[in-house]
């Protein structure tokens, strides 16, 4: 079912990132401090961390009409368990398999650790996003 | 959907955000919202003159949500939290929406898709207030009391220093003997003094107050409680061994720390004469006239420099960091020896010099002395080899002389081993302790909260922490007896309730939530005679890792609820894209 108003061509990827309060949204915050611009079709919900995503959320966005999720994960950086990188990568894992199970491409989801002072990295991994987005072409909205 | 009477205010932040963004337009397109009764927009909301318009108008619409568009929420969310509270709103009704880092300062040369941007992150905003509910911060009771563990250096003057500001004090010690590594017969910069005197005197300032209690031969073996209000067991040794339960307000960690122990035969550490700077350090303390060892007398000295420290950060287990002690101790050691007999040569083959600070001066006097300083590229380090007889040579790339290889013929070489953390997993697991990617303990911030960690009431001083000499170590013991008697004295602490919260009716106890926390937060609860989940709220972070893992959607995150994340990705959504 090709989406409504939405052309692959010129289309504008719309991307939501889950971000943690105390890690990664301070580099976000870095990069609009320092004027590294990126797409404004990035936007951002903050959770304490990145352990407490629920995969429904993922499919959620997806089947309202975001194109792609990014998590901007604590990493090693996580002040509030030692295992977190692993239970953010389960949990990605799971959404994925959600996301499929819902006949949506799996790379819709994304995830990789920001710092707090990872300001560059992000808006690369923004614009790779886009492009790998672009490729796929406008998700579908589902019926959620 | 029911709706909370709501108060937008977006900020142009004078120019900052309405330069790049239509503020007006932002405020009209969500004046309609539901539940929005108030909408404008301001120069500064943070300014005074703002401030106050909001809490009239809270007053005067009998607001129940409020909503600031401006910066970062790092900047003013408890200044808006703490406008609401003075307006008698409750402060967690209050949302905070990044207009400045996250899209005006983003988003400078699009000006029309800022705005569209803006107005979708409002309109989450007024979504996320409109679920929100009154909360109220936990109030607890503390006691006046503190387990100190570790009765090193730092230890003891935290103990002393709990003690003189009136709270009862457990100290802690695993080994039979208080003191740690500087309970030694050696001296110490930077004073001279002997290590083991140093630890006497603290050892009587804390046999003169009544208000300290110490363990020896003592380990923690389970706590339960959070901050203010802890039980601990501790198991004490000796021949009879018993179990003891404490009752504390905060818990001060104070382990210090490990010398490395070289590998077999990382530069010639196995063969006889290559020693470790503490073994030299002892020999130092016994020398009477002459320098022996093994009933030799020592006349060249080799120091080799950053053993153990500064290692490739590549390599696994890698010590990288800097043990910053040893310079300087072993620079000490070298006017020690000087002293004990001006006729031994001394060549210390270094990376680089980090007597920093007042040891400086430590530094020039031994150079004074005719102590000899060659120095070594990191990946280009000395080797140590026997020869025939028992002398040991060492062969070094000097860069001080233009990469010159010398052969050093040795009696003794110094291996100056760094610091490493002190194995101690029995008590990482019980404390909960976090430990940094160096494998020492780990503070929240290592500027603004130097000795807090992330579990509340916990601190940390001393070398547990990394890397610090005697001076830094009882520095830090002062900081975590500052901020752990500032938490106690107050009397009651007060705990953010943004906390896991269970729905007894979709519980079903499978204990998955439990198994995920890392702070033991979750325990068996009961629930109309069925077991259910129960969250400690006074233990529980907020970190939300549980809330995935509920196979029946039971658990919530208070402020980040499964409601409240759906309809803020409505409102980003709205009015199709
Ligand atoms: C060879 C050498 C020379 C040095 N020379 C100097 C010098 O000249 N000047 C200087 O300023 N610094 C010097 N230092 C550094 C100095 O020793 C440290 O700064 C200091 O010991 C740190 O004190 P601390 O109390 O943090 O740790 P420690 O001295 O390690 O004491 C920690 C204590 O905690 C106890 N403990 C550990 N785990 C537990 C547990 N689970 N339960 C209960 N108790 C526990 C240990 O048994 C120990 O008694 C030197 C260090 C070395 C190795
Ligand atoms: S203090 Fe000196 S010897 Fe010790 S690790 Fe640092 S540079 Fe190396």
């Amino acid at each position: 079912m090709p989406a409504v108003g939405k052309e692959n061509e010129g289309y504008v990827p719309e991307i939501l990132v889950f971000s943690t309060n105390n890690v990664s949204d301070p580099g976000i915050d870095l990069a609009g401090g320092a004027h590294l611009p990126y797409s404004p079709a990035v936007k951002v919900i903050s959770v304490p961390c990145s352990s407490g995503i629920r995969p429904q959320w993922v499919l959620y966005a997806i089947e309202k009409g975001f194109d792609g999720v990014f998590v901007a994960a604590d990493g090693t950086d996580c002040a509030y368990r030692q295992d977190c990188v692993a239970r953010t990568g389960k949990i990605v894992g799971e959404a994925q398999e959600l996301l499929a199970n819902h006949g949506h491409a799996p790379q819709r989801l994304k995830m990789a650790a920001i710092c707090s002072v990872c300001a560059e990295q992000f808006t690369g991994y923004m614009k790779k996003f886009a492009e790998e987005l672009q490729k796929l072409g406008p998700s579908r909205k589902g019926s959620l | 959907m029911s709706t909370l009477k709501i108060g937008v205010y977006i900020c142009h932040c004078g120019g900052n955000i309405s330069h790049y963004v239509d503020v007006e337009e932002v405020r009209a397109a969500v004046a309609g919202e539901p539940g929005v009764v108030v909408a404008k927009t301001a120069m500064f909301t943070c300014s005074d003159a703002t401030q106050q318009e909001i809490i009239a108008d809270i007053r005067e619409h009998n607001l129940e949500g409020l909503v600031v568009a401006s910066c970062s929420p790092k900047l003013h969310l408890f200044t808006f939290r703490e406008t609401a509270r003075r307006a008698g709103l409750n402060p967690y009704q209050y949302t905070q929406v990044n207009l400045r880092e996250q899209c005006s300062w983003a988003h400078r040369n699009n000006r029309r898709a800022a705005t569209e941007k803006a107005v979708r992150l409002v309109r989450a905003g007024i979504a996320r207030t409109n679920l929100t509910v009154p909360l109220e911060p936990f109030k607890i009771e503390t006691v006046p009391a503190v387990l100190v563990v570790g009765a090193g250096v730092a230890g003891l003057r935290a103990a002393v220093g709990m003690a003189d500001l009136g709270m009862n004090v457990y100290l802690l010690e695993k080994e039979a003997q208080p003191g740690g590594w500087v309970n030694r017969p050696g001296k110490m910069y930077p004073a001279g003094r002997v290590g083991k005197e140093i630890i006497a005197q603290l050892l009587a300032e804390v046999q003169e107050r009544e208000r300290i209690t110490l363990f020896t031969g003592a380990e923690i073996v389970e706590k339960s409680g959070s901050v203010g209000n802890f039980q601990v067991k501790v198991r004490v040794g000796g021949r009879r061994r018993q179990e003891i339960s404490l009752n504390v307000g905060a818990v001060i960690v104070a382990t210090g720390f490990d010398v490395y122990r070289p590998a077999a035969c990382e530069y010639g550490y196995g063969f006889t004469g290559v020693v470790t700077l503490p073994e030299y350090w002892d020999l130092l303390a016994a020398a009477n006239g002459n320098l022996i060892y093994r009933r030799k007398e020592i006349k060249d000295v080799v120091y080799i420099y950053c053993v153990g420290s500064r290692q490739d950060p590549e390599k696994e287990n890698a010590h990288s960091y800097c043990s910053r002690y040893c310079c300087s101790a072993a620079v000490y050691a070298a006017l020690q020896t000087a002293e004990i007999n001006p006729q031994i040569r001394q060549y210390h083959l270094y990376r680089d010099m980090r007597t920093y600070g007042k040891s400086e001066l430590l530094f020039t006097r031994a150079r004074e002395q005719g102590v000899r300083f060659l120095k070594f590229a990191g990946d280009n380090p000395p080797r140590v080899e026997e020869q025939a007889g028992g002398r040991l040579q060492v062969t070094v790339c000097d860069l001080l002389t233009y990469g010159e290889e010398v052969e050093i013929r040795a009696d003794l070489v110094v291996l100056v081993t760094g610091m490493v953390p002190r194995e101690n997993e029995q008590l990482v697991k019980v404390l909960k302790l976090p430990l940094g990617k160096d494998g020492f303990f780990n503070e929240i911030h290592p500027k603004l909260r130097p000795v807090e960690t992330v579990v509340d009431g916990v601190f940390i001083c001393g070398a547990a922490q990394g890397p610090k000499d005697y001076p830094e170590s009882v520095a830090s013991a002062l900081a975590a007896v500052t901020q752990s008697a500032a938490l106690l004295k107050k009397g009651y602490v007060e705990l953010e309730p943004l906390v896991a919260t269970v729905d007894p009716e979709r519980c079903r106890w499978c204990g998955e939530c439990a198994a995920v926390c890392p702070y033991a937060a979750i325990e068996k609860g009961q629930y109309l005679y069925r077991q259910v989940a129960w969250v400690n709220e006074a233990v529980c972070k907020g970190c939300g890792g549980c809330a995935p893992v509920c196979p029946g959607q039971a658990i919530d995150l208070r402020g980040y609820t499964d409601a409240q994340i759906k309809a803020m990705i409505d409102g980003l959504l709205k009015g199709g894209l």
